[in-house]
């Protein structure tokens, strides 16, 4: 319940600010700081928050909310299989210097009925209106293939998510929307965008970090595996003629 | 039981991880091998990174073989001084196979190496130790006995240069060719996560001519030390080891092999081997048929 108490202290001071002309958004996410432990197989965030309007009540026709929950970017290659002689190999490659480890949206109504597709794009709306920024110099119809195969593995390990129409808007001002992370989700620094949409155009924009990262003995081994990689390997072995010792010597007595 | 694997970056079920473990170490001390061979493919069809499958399969063979190594080395069936000149051979293997690695993974066809190279070595072998084990079988039945096997090695390896006295072995051959023999396990290890065994025990036999008795505990004895410091490799360069997967794998894999070693003294030994030659080829025609399927991932991601 920290997040409601959160939410009344900020109120009254968004309502204070808005006093200017446009609309505001007060967002909150259910956790600043995920935690990647022993049994982590994912975990669901709250991303919620209030509209303050500038008068103090919603304009008659509902507008509209985008949330976008981005990963941290990686500098990727992405391989096409082809049948060459019988067999299937990597054939075709394109490089992307920016593709989201994760991408998650959710909006309180399908996005092609909020915002044009120029606006989409620009705001990144939708996983077809990513900005990967491809590295080699192929033609446009086939970074679109390369895209729309990053698109369909991500989508099905579950760092690429669209709920759209999920997004809940009470009374106008209250929004609230639910968007899964996947257990195979990477370290680092996370951020949750908020858009707040009315005919068809972004009138107001607020950002949360959300930071994911690995604790307790998780954390030790992937860092003891990068920093200490002999030592490590050492103990590996230790690990496994001690195990395999150990299960002759007790077998023997058996 | 889900556990959290904390290189390979994702949740695994605890028990489906030491199950498999158990099964690959059943085998294992079944027919003395390390059972390199069913983990990697196992592990990867469950979802798990390539690389780390291959580089823990490894750490868990390190331990799958030890009790087969002490065993072996109380009852004095072991080539030592072989052995050591194939360790010498494994480690400079895994230091290029190490290279290759790397260049094949740059090139983008790591996948496919992996799979070919599979097919071809569990397929020759397989279809020779069927062929084997069932002329036994035939000779058994029909009470006729084995044409005995001309105890000689290869003439590639008495044209080679240098000559050294393996006592044990009964040998008086260069030690270039069990160091080569050593080098191409020792690849096979870096980049399959396999012990080599299979390539190993038919080598050391019809190529080396090496005494039967030995052949065993020496090729056990060289996948031990040659599988750690492919451990050791993998840890260094491509930081793949994942202690925890290959903990759950070695609980496993360290019962199974007792249990396994347990069984082969009960059963005869001609049935195992045409077992044994029977899961071979299995894995082998499933392996070949799935380069030619269409696959499920026609796109995959590689990080720069």
């Amino acid at each position: 319940m920290r997040w409601l108490a959160r939410l009344c202290m900020l109120l009254p001071v968004a309502l204070l600010l808005g006093a200017a002309k446009a609309p505001m958004l007060v967002p909150d996410v259910s956790q600043r700081e995920v935690v990647i432990q022993y049994s982590f197989t994912g975990a669901e965030l709250l991303l919620f928050g209030a509209i303050v309007y500038p008068d103090g009540r919603p304009p008659d026709e509902q507008a509209d909310i985008v949330v976008v929950l981005k990963g941290p970017d990686q500098s990727i290659t992405m391989r096409e299989k082809q049948k060459v002689a019988g067999v299937w190999v990597n054939a075709d490659s394109a490089r992307f210097r920016s593709a989201p480890s994760f991408y998650a949206m959710a909006s309180s109504r399908p996005i092609d009925r909020i915002v044009d597709d120029r606006t989409a794009a620009i705001f990144e709306m939708g996983v077809d209106k990513l900005q990967l920024s491809p590295a080699s110099l192929n033609d446009n119809t086939e970074i679109e293939r390369f895209q729309a195969g990053l698109v369909d593995v991500r989508r099905r390990s579950g760092l690429f998510v669209e709920r759209p129409g999920t997004v809940e808007i009470t009374d106008g001002v209250l929004y609230r929307a639910r968007l899964p992370l996947s257990a195979r989700v990477i370290v680092g620094d996370y951020t949750a965008e908020t858009f707040l949409v009315q005919d068809g155009r972004v009138v107001a924009a607020a950002v949360r970090d959300i930071v994911i990262r690995k604790a307790g003995f998780e954390r030790f081994i992937a860092q003891a595996a990068e920093n200490w990689s002999f030592l490590y390997g050492l103990v590996a072995i230790a690990m496994a003629i001690g195990m395999g010792w150990a299960a002759g010597a007790i077998a023997r007595r058996i | 039981m889900d556990i959290y694997l904390p290189i390979a970056n994702l949740s695994v079920n605890a028990l489906v991880i030491i199950g498999l473990g158990g099964i690959v170490g059943v085998l294992s001390g079944m027919f003395g091998v390390g059972g390199g061979f069913l983990t990697t493919p196992l592990l990867i069809f469950y979802g798990i990174p390539p690389t780390v499958a291959a580089a823990s399969a490894a750490t868990q063979v390190t331990g799958a073989s030890v009790s087969g190594v002490f065993t072996h080395l109380s009852r004095k069936t072991v080539d030592i001084q072989m052995g050591w000149v194939m360790v010498v051979g494994g480690i400079i293997g895994a230091l290029i196979g190490a290279g290759l690695f790397r260049l094949l993974q740059q090139l983008g066809q790591i996948d496919t190496v992996i799979a070919v190279l599979y097919v071809l070595m569990l397929g020759s072998i397989g279809s020779l130790m069927a062929r084997e084990s069932i002329q036994s079988l035939i000779a058994m039945r029909t009470g006729a006995r084995p044409p005995a096997r001309k105890r000689r090695h290869h003439p590639l390896v008495a044209a080679l240069p240098m000559r050294w006295r393996f006592y044990r072995s009964g040998l008086y051959i260069s030690p270039l060719a069990p160091l080569l023999l050593g080098v191409a396990t020792g690849i096979l290890t870096m980049l399959l996560g396999v012990g080599g065994g299979f390539i190993m025990v038919p080598a050391m036999l019809y190529l080396l001519g090496m005494t039967t008795q030995v052949v065993v505990g020496t090729s056990l004895f060289q996948i031990l030390f040659v599988t750690m410091a492919t451990t050791m490799v993998h840890s260094l360069t491509t930081k793949a080891v994942d202690l925890v997967l290959a903990l759950l794998l070695l609980i496993g894999s360290v019962v199974g092999a007792q249990v396994g070693m347990r069984i082969s003294m009960a059963a005869r030994p001609e049935y195992l081997r045409i077992i044994l030659a029977f899961i071979v080829l299995v894995i082998a025609i499933r392996m070949a048929l799935g380069l030619g399927w269409r696959p499920d991932e026609i796109y995959t991601v590689q990080l720069q």
